[in-house]
């Protein structure tokens, strides 16, 4: 099956039903409203050795109302667009507002922030629904994952998405603002065994653009090869070492960093990076910023959640915090205009002392590699950090063998002062960029 | 509980002018396409939260979801289509679309819908109107009066209530006419406490499928209290030890234990396919004989349970391991005729846009022998650990993880210091052979658990008596 969608077409209905959802917010007597309306129209092809297993074909549509009375602020949303849902869901949000208690620090953002002429961000390149031609990518896919080596015993699939988005955020300040996207993903799951029991591993690519994605045959390798180099994976002996971080792990540090900067988590007392703004927190080389107008990646935006227009801005430079990431709301609760970091950051951004990747190998000389992280076991408040890693052993700059059922602990604050080194291989798949993270030291818990 | 049927279809059809009949017609073209099993799912939920910080009730909102989604199975296929409003145009484009998977071998007929009426688990009262929004708000103002009373170094309290209530209607070409009204309620506390230069967070939280009146009056005291004596035990908490070590768990929601070491992994699809650890071990010993492992979706009111699944099976009590042994996995439809079991009840979906698969309920070990304090007193050095935070699982090798928030070291066969939040791992079949003493004291958690699966939520239930585990490793910062 094969449907041709263009989700553009179905942008002036989001922005009539959104102008429709304001109206009704006034008539119930909203001081000030603010409503987005998405629709997402997708696929999802699954094959697993060899023979298609699922298509999914998807159409969701929602809005979200906010309704000022005041200082009050009640909320709705639904999945309904039909007139007489967004009739009872305005008013629902209405009656919650009338229910809730005066905070000085409700409000729209400031009129003139607004993002009045959005720049095209390249986010749009749509391809065909097409579930035979989705299914023969997942099929290469996962071929070539098994055709990698004989160890490759078992699959949990090749999977091929194809998706339109189209988003539509407005207020009653007038502003109406929308943001119009595709995505395409395809990834791998394969299992290989050896004497020693069963391994997983995955891998994958996403772009907005198709033309960007790396080849099927690619990721199948990819995967294979990671899976296989888990084989017959051993413990190390408890005790501490320096970590590498592989980017695709490193991208959660720059998730606690971020999320310990962020306004909610600030302004609720509940971070451990609290009035840190102007202070040295982390090794002097240590950058972290936002590219919000980058063309084509996943976390570009023009306006944030707010309608507030974006712009590119360090949280962290030279290891001094420059800027907190807040809201219209939490800039208020804190004294700070917003950062137009209402609903989070935009293409966030992690550098530091740069090394080639190799290079950071021979830097470390002796420690653990971790290219697969476990678990929860992150405190905000007060940055005490434990989690699950599996990945290898290196001694004298070199991988010795896989590693599995360790943990890896040490206190933020201190693994931001510790880190050493970074690499030049940013891990562009999604909002939060990365690349390879060394760590001087943390303590890995394993055997006796 | 043929009310229940007529409430759903009065809910989700009647409005939307979808009769019966188009259902049946419906599930007639998904036989005739060839599918082993053409299935309609409707579901409407509305769910209402309220928060409460810095003292006041600042923020309040209400969701409204309501959908279809159609699946046609076909040997290992499924076609399956999702439409977000419930309509007969959207319907007949999502039953051609998930038809058009199961290509040849047509000609099939659908079975003549059979209701399945088990007695309902819950009372099919919507808690969004059991209380007035002011006594919403006041419940609230409650709980955060109480932790400010308690100690003054709480400096932030913060209330969440979540209120919810679904209807779904299921119908299938193997006959099944099934439909459940599904109420569910959360209260969630969290503080801050400041000593000095420490802070900490402690957080409580309950809740159930039942409406708010059949909570206890002091309710939303003791979840305060439980909140605030969390945070200030770990004011004094010093660091964790890093290492293999025995491990004493408290009973309750230390279960999720449970819920990664073996629930996940006795999953029918993860089985059928060979990935789990667990898979082709039916009959064995994979537990000590101290561990007799339920999964359990009948308990009445739990957040686990369901009165039928979302593809309309009644739950039951499905025994997972006894004395150790293996005797068997959780099913939903698909996955039970692909490996010529039975449904046992577990096939669950977050929502009418996500297809159905093998979920646990309310996941438990039976009690044993053992007073708690024997257990402790028989773990000379090691660490007790009474309350978690999330766990996660890689089913294939077995390996997982999850974070005590609070724990304490275990000295001379005593509990003495807390230690700080610390993640524990092992591997599931190896820690499950090194259960050696369970305690009398079987509990089950306290209604919060949300468990995730191929970026699925649903809400789950956990539970076990005290246990001592001989080893695992502990992720402390203390080499």
């Amino acid at each position: 099956m094969r449907r041709e969608v263009d989700i553009r077409r179905q942008e002036g209905e989001l922005r009539t039903l959104a102008a429709a959802i304001l109206d009704e917010a006034k008539r119930c007597g909203a001081s000030a409203a603010e409503v987005s309306v998405s629709q997402d129209l997708g696929l999802t092809v699954k094959v697993r050795k060899g023979e298609l297993e699922t298509v999914e074909f998807h159409a969701d549509r929602g809005f979200d109302i906010s309704i000022h009375l005041g200082r009050r602020v009640g909320s709705a949303s639904t999945s309904d667009g039909s007139a007489g849902a967004v009739k009872e869901t305005v008013a629902r949000a209405a009656d919650i507002a009338r229910h809730t208690q005066e905070d000085s620090c409700n409000g729209l953002a400031d009129a003139e922030l607004m993002a009045k002429q959005p720049p095209d961000l390249d986010l749009f390149h749509p391809t065909p629904l097409d579930t035979e031609a989705a299914t023969a990518v997942a099929q290469a896919c996962e071929a070539a994952g098994f055709a990698y080596d004989k160890r490759i015993v078992n699959s949990e699939g090749g999977e091929a998405t194809n998706s339109q988005a189209c988003t539509i955020y407005a207020n009653s300040h007038g502003f109406i603002g929308s943001s119009i996207s595709t995505s395409q993903s395809l990834s791998c799951v394969l299992i290989a065994e050896d004497g020693n029991g069963m391994q997983r591993d995955y891998w994958y690519t996403a772009d907005r653009n198709p033309k960007l994605l790396e080849a099927p045959e690619q990721v199948g390798r990819t995967a294979a090869q990671r899976t296989v180099a888990k084989l017959s994976p051993r413990k190390v002996a408890t005790g501490e070492c320096p970590v590498l971080y592989a980017p695709q792990t490193a991208r959660s540090l720059a998730g606690h960093i971020i999320g310990a900067l962020s306004g909610g988590a600030l302004y609720r007392k509940a971070s451990f990076l609290l009035d840190s703004l102007e202070t040295e927190i982390a090794t002097p080389q240590l950058r972290l910023f936002e590219q919000p107008l980058l063309p084509g990646r996943f976390g570009s935006a023009a306006f944030d959640s707010d309608g507030v227009r974006t712009s590119e801005k360090a949280f962290i430079d030279a290891g001094v915090v420059r800027s907190y990431a807040l809201s219209a709301y939490s800039g208020r609760r804190l004294g700070l205009p917003t950062t137009s970091n209402a609903g989070g950051v935009h293409n966030l951004r992690l550098e530091g002392r740069t090394l080639p990747a190799a290079a950071l190998f021979r830097e470390m000389a002796r420690g653990l590699y971790v290219t697969d992280l476990m678990g929860y076991g992150v405190n905000q408040v007060t940055g005490d950090y434990s989690r699950g890693a599996a990945g290898f052993w290196v001694e004298h700059g070199e991988i010795q063998h896989p590693v599995h059922e360790v943990t890896i602990a040490a206190n933020l604050k201190d693994i931001m002062r510790r880190i050493a080194a970074t690499g030049d291989d940013h891990d562009q798949r999604g909002n939060l960029i990365a690349p390879s993270i060394l760590i001087e030291r943390m303590t890995v818990a394993g055997n006796a | 509980m043929r009310e229940t049927i007529e409430a759903a279809e009065a809910a989700l059809l009647q409005p939307a002018t979808i009769r019966r009949q188009d259902v049946d017609r419906a599930l007639g073209r998904l036989a005739a396409a060839g599918s082993d099993l053409g299935e309609a799912f409707f579901q409407n939920r509305r769910s209402e939260s309220w928060t409460l910080e810095d003292g006041i009730v600042k923020h309040g909102s209400f969701n409204l979801d309501r959908g279809l989604g159609v699946r046609a199975l076909s040997g290992e296929k499924t076609g399956a289509a999702y439409v977000e409003d419930i309509r007969p145009e959207g319907f007949a484009q999502a039953v051609d679309a998930a038809a058009a998977i199961a290509r040849g071998g047509g000609g099939k007929k659908a079975k003549a819908l059979q209701a399945q009426t088990p007695p309902p688990l819950y009372q099919a009262d919507n808690p969004i109107h059991g209380l007035a929004q002011k006594d919403k708000v006041a419940l609230l103002a409650r709980v955060d009066k109480a932790a400010r009373r308690l100690d003054n170094r709480v400096q932030e309290v913060n209330v969440h209530l979540s209120l919810g209530f679904e209807a779904m209607l299921v119908m299938a070409t193997d006959g099944v006419l099934a439909a459940d009204l599904r109420p569910m309620t959360r209260l969630d506390v969290s503080v801050i406490v400041v000593e000095g230069k420490r802070r900490e967070r402690g957080y409580a939280g309950a809740g159930g499928r039942r409406g708010l009146s059949t909570f206890s009056h002091e309710w939303p005291e003791d979840l305060a209290k439980e909140a605030v004596r969390g945070a200030l035990v770990n004011l004094d908490a010093v660091d964790a030890p890093a290492g293999p070590m025995p491990v004493v768990l408290g009973p309750g929601w230390p279960g999720v234990l449970l819920h990664e070491a073996v629930g996940h992994g006795l999953e029918g699809d993860f089985n059928r396919k060979g990935s789990s650890a667990f898979a082709n071990r039916l009959g064995e010993q994979v537990a000590s004989p101290a561990c007799t492992v339920i999964d359990d979706g009948t308990l009445p009111g739990r957040r686990g349970s369901l009165t039928v699944d979302d593809e309309g099976t009644p739950t039951e009590a499905t025994v997972l391991i006894e004395n150790g042994i293996l005797v068997g996995y959780m099913q939903d439809k698909l996955n039970a005729q692909l490996m010529g079991m039975a449904a046992t009840g577990n096939g669950r979906r977050q929502s009418y846009a996500h297809q159905p698969m093998p979920r646990m309920t309310n996941t438990f070990m039976q009690p044993g022998p053992y007073e708690r304090e024997e257990i402790i007193a028989a773990c000379p050095k090691g660490v007790y650990a009474v309350n978690f935070g999330g766990g996660q699982v890689d089913i294939t090798s077995g390996r997982f993880v999850f974070s005590a928030t609070e724990a304490y070291l275990i000295e001379s066969g005593k509990v003495t210091r807390p230690i700080r939040g610390a993640t524990l791992i092992g591997n599931g079949p190896d820690v499950m052979t090194k259960v050696s003493m369970v305690g009398n004291d079987l509990a089950l958690d306290q209604g919060v658990g949300v468990c995730g699966k191929e970026g699925q939520s649903v809400p789950v239930g956990v539970g076990q008596p005290t246990l001592l585990i001989d080893e695992i490793t502990i992720g402390g910062t203390s080499a």
